[in-house]
C-alpha cells in the first residue's frame, strides 16, 4: 500500500457539511409554509385576502394594510362588478347562498352585502368560511371590513341567518381589473381537531 | 469510513464471504455497483408490466380489463417506480461501478453507506407495491391512485396506499441522499494525483451535480410528503383548506424539487454522451469546460423554474411570465450541450457500434423532448396542452429516450468492461431498431392525442381517439418485448463470449480502460498518476 489514503477527518468535514445541506434544505421545506402565507397575502398571489382590515391596524406587511389610514376617497370614474358565489364543502349539510349575485360598485365605496345560510339538518354545527378573490391580483386591494369568515358559525337545527358582510375595493385596484368574484367555501369544523385560527394565521 | 478502505485494500482480492452474504455484506463498489444494476432492471419491468396494462386499457374506447381506481394506481405507481426504483438506482449503478476506474480510486469513499444505501432499496420497492397485494386479499383499497405527484387534497384523503407510499419515498430518498454524499466525498477527496476538477471526466462532473441537486432538493420532497402524513394523521392542517392550509402550497413543495429531479435523472447520462461519442467518433469531446459550465447553468437553474409544472393553476401575470422565460432560459445551457455533442461526431472516423447507436438516438429523441418542452414552457400555449397526451408524450421523450436510452448507452458501453466478455453486437443493434421504433410507434401518436385534446391520466376515452390509441398500445407491447432482448443479451454476457482486453473500444480514453477487463477486485491498488 503505497498509495496515499485520504484521511479520514477530511472525509468527516465533507460528510459533515452535507449533511448541514440535507438538514437545512429539509428545514427550508417548511420554511416555506409560512414564507409562502406572507408571499400571497403581501401580493394577493392565488387570491388569499388578509384578514380584517381594522383589527390587524398597525401590522402590515409590504405597505399592504391600510387600516390606520382615513378613509379612501370613492373612485367614481369607473366601475368595478363584484361577482358573489358560495361553495358548501362536503361533510356540511348547509345550504348556502348571496342574497345579491352581483354589485356594480366605485372603487373607495363602502359595501355591504351578505349569505342566506341555512343548517338542513337536525343538529347543532359549526362551520367556518374561506375566502377567496378572483383574480388573484385583485386580493390585496379587497379589504373586508366585516365577515362572517372572520369567525365560526354556530347553527341550530333548522337554522338559516343572514351573515353580512362589508367591504371595500381599494382604489389602487388595477385598472385592468373590471369583475371581481369573492367565493365562499364553507367548511365543516365539528369533529376536527384544530380551528382555522388555531391553526397559524387566521385568513 | 477510510479505515474501511484502507482494511478492505489490505487483503488479498478473493477474501469475502460466499453465496447471498457476500452481496449482502459487501462493501466492494463494483458488486454494489451490480446490484444497484441489477435491480433497476428489475424495476424497470416491473414498472413496464404496470403501464402494458393500463396501454391494454387503452387499446380501446370503454372500459374493458379494469377498474378506474386500479388504472389510477397503475399510472401513479408506473412513475414511482421508473424514476425512483429504476432510472436512479441505474445512475447510482453506474456511478458505483464507473467513478472509481474513472477518477483512479480504490472504492467508494463510504463502502458501508454505500451498502445500506443500496438494502435500502428493495424494502421501498417492496412497500410500494405490497398495497397491490394487499388489495387482492382485501386489505386496503389498493395503492397510490393520485398519480405520482401526491396532489393535495385527493392525497390527503386517498387510501393507505398513500402512506404506503409516502413511506417508500422517505426510504428512497435516505438512499438516495447517502448515495450522494459518498459521490461527492469520493469525487472531491479520492481522485488520483494529478487529476484536478477541470481534468474530472465528464462522467463525474455530470453526477456531481445530480448529487449536489439530490442533496438540495430530496429533503425538501420528504418535507412535503412528511407534511402529508401529518395532514393525513395527525391533525395539521398544511394542505388543508379547511383548516387554513393550501393545497396550491403542495404543488411548489412538489415541484420544487419535481422539476430538478428531471435534471437529477439526466445529467449522469448527459455525463456519460460524451464518453461514447468521443470513443466511437475517435476524437476528444469537444467543448469540456462549455459542457462542465452548462452542467452547472442547468443544475442552478433547474430550481428556480418549478412552476412551469402548473401554469394553470392560477397565478398573476408577471409570475407567470417569470417562470415562463427562466424555463426557456434552460434551453440556451442545453443547446451548448447538443452542439457539443454534434460537434464531438463531427469530421470523426465514426463507427456505429451499438452504444453509438444509442447515442445518436439519443440525440435525435431526446432533441424532440426540448422542442416540445419549449411549447410546454410557453404560458400561452400550454394553456391548451396542459394534462394533456402532448405532455405524457413530451416527458417520455425526455426520460425514456433521454434517460432510459441514455442508461442502455451505457450498459451497452461499459459491460464488456465489467464482465470482461462482448455482449452480443448483433442482438444490441436489433435491440436498438425496435427500441427506436417501438418507441416512436408509442408515442408520437400520444403527440396527436395531445394535440386533439385527449386528457392524461383517464382510463376511457372518447371515440375519435380509438385509432391512435390502438397505434400507441402497439408500439408500448413491441417496446415491452425487445426489452427482453436487451435482458437476454446481458445475461449471455455475463455468463460468457468472446474475451475483450483492457481497452474495450479502440478510440477508448481515460483511466477505466487501463485496468483489465474484468477490473481487478480492488481497483487501483496503487494509485494512477495524471499529468
Amino acid at each position: 500500500m503505497e498509495q496515499v489514503q485520504p484521511t479520514s477527518p477530511s472525509h468527516n468535514r465533507l460528510i459533515g457539511k452535507l449533511l448541514l445541506m440535507v438538514a437545512g434544505a429539509f428545514a427550508f421545506a417548511f420554511a416555506l409554509v409560512p414564507l409562502y402565507n406572507v408571499l400571497c397575502e403581501a401580493t394577493g398571489f392565488n387570491g388569499k385576502t388578509a384578514g380584517p382590515t381594522v383589527i390587524r391596524d398597525g401590522f402590515g406587511i409590504g405597505g399592504l394594510q391600510t387600516g390606520s389610514a382615513p378613509a379612501p376617497k370613492v373612485d367614481l370614474g369607473r366601475t368595478v362588478r363584484v361577482e358573489f358565489t358560495g361553495t358548501v364543502m362536503p361533510g356540511l349539510p348547509w345550504d348556502m347562498r348571496p342574497l345579491t349575485i352581483s354589485l356594480d360598485i366605485h372603487p373607495g365605496e363602502l359595501q355591504q352585502v351578505s349569505y342566506l345560510v341555512r343548517n338542513t339538518s337536525d343538529r347543532p354545527i359549526t362551520g367556518q368560511a374561506v375566502p377567496s378573490v378572483t383574480p388573484g391580483q385583485a386580493a390585496q386591494h379587497f379589504d373586508k371590513i366585516e365577515c362572517f369568515c372572520f369567525s365560526q358559525q354556530t347553527l341550530a337545527p333548522g337554522e338559516a341567518r343572514e351573515m353580512p358582510l362589508a367591504f371595500i375595493v381599494k382604489p389602487e385596484v388595477d385598472r385592468s381589473i373590471s369583475h371581481i368574484t369573492l367565493s365562499y367555501a364553507f367548511f365543516s369544523i365539528d369533529g376536527q381537531r384544530q380551528t382555522l385560527t388555531s391553526s397559524g394565521e387566521a385568513r | 469510513m477510510s479505515t474501511a478502505t484502507t482494511h478492505a485494500a489490505e487483503h488479498p482480492a478473493e477474501h469475502y464471504p460466499g453465496g447471498l452474504m457476500r452481496w449482502l455484506t459487501t462493501t466492494n463498489h463494483k458488486d454494489i455497483g451490480t446490484m444497484y444494476l441489477t435491480f433497476s432492471l428489475i424495476m424497470f419491468f416491473v414498472g413496464g408490466l404496470m403501464i402494458l396494462a393500463v396501454r391494454a386499457e387503452l387499446f380501446q374506447p370503454g372500459l374493458q380489463l379494469m377498474r378506474p381506481e386500479f388504472f389510477n394506481q397503475l399510472i401513479g405507481v408506473h412513475a414511482l417506480v421508473m424514476i425512483f426504483a429504476a432510472l436512479m438506482p441505474a445512475a447510482t449503478g453506474f456511478a458505483n461501478w464507473m467513478l472509481p476506474l474513472m477518477i483512479g480510486a480504490p472504492d467508494m469513499a463510504l463502502p458501508r453507506l454505500n451498502n445500506w444505501g443500496f438494502w435500502l432499496l428493495p424494502p421501498a420497492a417492496i412497500l410500494l407495491t405490497l398495497p397491490f397485494t394487499l388489495a387482492l386479499f382485501g386489505i386496503g383499497d389498493g395503492a397510490l391512485a393520485t398519480g405520482w405527484t401526491f396532489y393535495a387534497p385527493l392525497s390527503v384523503q386517498g387510501g393507505m396506499g398513500v402512506d404506503f407510499a409516502i413511506l417508500a419515498v422517505h426510504i428512497l430518498g435516505i438512499s438516495s441522499i447517502m448515495g450522494s454524499i459518498n459521490i461527492i466525498v469520493t469525487i472531491f477527496n479520492m481522485r488520483a494525483p494529478g487529476m484536478t476538477m477541470m481534468k474530472l471526466p465528464l462522467f463525474a462532473w455530470g453526477w456531481l451535480i445530480t448529487a449536489f441537486l439530490l442533496i438540495a432538493t430530496l429533503p425538501v420532497l420528504a418535507g412535503a410528503v412528511t407534511m402529508l402524513l401529518t395532514d393525513r394523521h395527525f391533525g395539521t392542517h398544511f394542505f388543508d383548506a379547511a383548516g387554513g392550509g393550501d393545497p396550491i402550497l403542495f404543488q411548489h413543495l412538489f415541484w420544487f424539487f419535481g422539476h430538478p429531479e428531471v435534471y437529477i435523472l439526466l445529467l449522469p447520462v448527459w455525463g456519460l454522451m460524451p464518453h461514447v461519442l468521443s470513443t466511437f467518433s475517435r476524437k476528444p469531446a469537444y467543448g469540456y469546460t462549455a459542457q462542465v459550465y452548462s452542467f452547472i447553468a442547468i443544475g442552478l437553474l433547474s430550481v428556480v423554474v418549478w412552476a412551469h409544472h402548473f401554469f394553470t393553476a392560477g397565478m398573476p401575470i408577471p409570475a407567470l411570465v417569470y417562470f415562463m422565460f427562466s424555463t426557456m432560459a434552460i434551453s440556451i445551457p442545453l443547446a451548448v450541450l447538443f452542439f457539443c455533442w454534434i460537434a464531438t461526431m463531427w469530421k470523426g472516423a465514426m463507427t456505429f457500434e451499438t452504444p453509438m447507436l444509442f447515442a445518436v438516438g439519443f440525440i435525435v429523441l431526446f432533441g424532440i423532448a426540448g422542442l416540445t418542452g419549449l411549447i410546454l414552457a410557453d404560458v400561452a400555449a400550454d394553456a391548451q396542452y396542459h394534462h394533456s397526451y402532448f405532455v405524457v408524450a413530451h416527458f417520455h421523450y425526455a426520460l425514456f429516450a433521454g434517460g432510459i436510452m441514455g442508461v442502455m448507452t451505457g450498459v451497452y458501453y461499459w459491460l464488456p468492461k465489467w464482465t470482461g466478455h462482448m455482449y452480443s453486437e448483433k442482438l444490441g443493434k436489433l435491440h436498438f431498431w425496435l427500441t427506436v421504433f417501438s418507441f416512436n410507434l408509442t408515442f408520437i401518436p400520444q403527440f396527436f392525442l395531445g394535440l386533439a385534446g385527449m386528457p392524461r391520466r383517464i382510463p376511457d376515452y372518447a371515440l375519435q381517439f380509438a385509432e391512435f390509441n390502438a397505434i400507441s398500445t402497439l408500439g408500448a407491447f413491441v417496446l415491452g418485448l425487445s426489452q427482453l432482448l436487451f435482458a437476454w443479451n446481458i445475461w449471455c454476457c455475463v455468463r460468457g463470449g468472446p474475451k475483450v482486453e483492457s481497452r474495450v473500444w479502440e478510440g477508448a480514453e481515460g483511466l477505466e480502460w487501463e485496468l483489465s477487463s474484468p477490473p481487478p477486485h480492488h481497483s487501483w491498488e496503487t494509485q494512477p498518476t495524471v499529468k
